[in-house]
């Protein structure tokens, strides 16, 4: 057993959580909305009597789910330049940045298991409340803003987050595109000093703590919204 | 988009300068297969074990269970990975750690990538294996008591047996998201199936026929899982149970 130099952590703190956690929180924040909202659409979409919608959400969520993260790590990193070429026109892949590709890949990859938790959540609603709303004249999409989805999200609400905590850990997946996320920093500066054991261990205990105090909390709020039911 | 297409690169010969990538592709495959294997083994007795724990009456035992569980689940797997592979051997005792640093290339990731997927998927057996047994009725311990069983022989006669059927849906998930999961080995160097398509990417920048090829192994590695989990679950079936299902999420 070597020396260990605990004070490579403290050294470091300014540049691992001002770089690296804003990053993976942010990633995490815009991953997270973009997911649920897309992730919802692509529920009501399963959901939809027409098969011309049904089946390519479908298709799009058992794709996602059936391949690794990285792949699509992968596959994003390399298809986005050419679908913004695409959008724009451009005869060249366009430049995208490591930032936004890792945003638009998280949020597809997250949507499709947003999607199925909303899915689950929209199925929870009974049919009697959307044919009430369609008896008092509501149309499709005043039925969904104003009866079902308040109430799917409500009786959701702790599922999606805690999928959103393992969307936290797996944001650190980003790690392969060496980009400074919170991991990315602590193992820039692991290799740079040669102190692998002290930032990976620091890296492990700063991800437990986050991620349990968020679950402990998720715990809660299940326990308050069982009591209000 | 000015990409060019080219689905013959499979039958070229690859960066090792013996086998074409096609090759290359399942030989990653086959490592992908063979360290869910090894890790699936680890997870399911052990999460088993744990799973049992937590559902005993023993205060500790529960306490203990529980404190695996947090402790697996709220590290990213990456970052667990990391921890075998760079900081355990330093930890260990000098002989032990520089023996473990001197392994050959694919064992030096192999055996922290098993031990890293294993100990991480085994806290999530150990949920769906409580979840199992307290799906049970009551009384379905109550009866073993009184029949005279012991504790261990309630667990292995009585509750295990059903607790087991009614989590394979669940299980069949973890199933593959073990073998999905598998992927993140590459970040210390295991040449499975994401990491042949990537380097097949690097060597011959006909990005998109690798990943396609990738992308269409894993579905059917996929539809070959759950058509096998499918068959095992049919044919132990109890008649007149139709176990409910345990909602299992996450990847």
């Amino acid at each position: 057993m070597g020396a260990f130099d605990f004070g490579v952590i403290e050294r470091s703190l300014g540049y691992l959580f001002k770089e690296g956690m804003t990053f993976t929180l942010t990633l995490t924040g815009l991953a997270a909305a973009g997911g649920i909202i897309f992730g919802t659409l692509l529920a009501m979409m399963r959901l939809s009597s027409h098969k011309w919608l049904s089946l390519p959400a479908t298709a799009y969520v058992n794709l996602m789910r059936s391949i690794p993260l990285l792949l699509v790590i992968f596959w994003f990193y390399f298809l986005v330049p050419y679908i913004g070429a695409w959008i724009v026109g451009a005869t060249r892949p366009i430049q995208v940045g490591a930032f936004a590709s890792s945003v638009i890949t998280f949020m597809m990859f997250e949507a499709a298991y947003y999607s199925e938790i909303m899915r689950a959540g929209i199925q929870s609603i009974p049919r009697g409340q959307v044919w009430a709303g369609y008896a008092i004249g509501l149309d499709y999409w005043q039925t969904m803003a104003k009866v079902v989805l308040p109430q799917a999200f409500r009786n959701m609400i702790p599922i999606l987050l805690t999928q959103t905590i393992i969307l936290f850990q797996d944001t650190s997946l980003v790690y392969v595109l060496s980009i400074t996320d919170f991991l990315g920093a602590a193992s820039k500066i692991a290799q740079r000093d040669g102190r692998l054991v002290e930032m990976y261990l620091f890296a492990a205990l700063v991800y437990f703590l986050i991620s349990f105090a968020l679950s402990y909390v998720v715990k809660l709020l299940q326990q308050k919204i069982a009591i209000i039911r | 988009m000015n990409y060019n297409w080219n689905w013959k690169i499979f039958f070229e010969v690859s960066a090792d300068g013996r086998h074409t990538w096609l090759t290359t592709l399942f030989m990653g495959l086959g490592w992908t297969l063979i360290t869910a294997l090894c890790a699936g083994i680890i997870a399911f007795l052990l999460g088993s074990a744990l799973g049992v724990m937590r559902t005993t009456p023993s205060k500790w035992a529960v306490r203990l269970g529980n404190a695996y569980v947090e402790f697996f689940r709220n590290i990213p797997l990456l970052v667990q990975l990391f921890l075998w592979f760079f900081v355990l051997p330093e930890l260990l005792p000098k002989g032990m750690g520089n023996s473990i640093k001197q392994m050959t290339p694919p064992w030096a990731s192999f055996v922290p990538a098993v031990l890293g997927l294993g100990l991480f998927t085994a806290a999530r057996v150990s949920e769906q294996v409580r979840a199992g047994i307290q799906a049970l009725s009551r009384g379905q311990g109550q009866a073993g008591t009184a029949l005279g069983l012991t504790l261990p022989q309630r667990y292995r006669y009585v509750l295990l047996p059903m607790a087991y059927r009614i989590i394979m849906p669940p299980l069949t998930s973890e199933t593959m998201n073990l073998i999905k999961n598998t992927s993140v080995a590459l970040t210390i160097g295991l040449v499975e199936l994401t990491a042949a398509a990537r380097s097949m990417q690097e060597f011959t920048f006909q990005v998109f026929e690798a990943f396609t090829a990738a992308t269409a192994i894993y579905i059917v590695v996929n539809l070959i899982v759950v058509n096998l989990m499918r068959w095992l679950e049919k044919s132990i079936a109890v008649p007149g149970f139709i176990g409910p299902s345990v909602a299992g999420g996450g990847h």
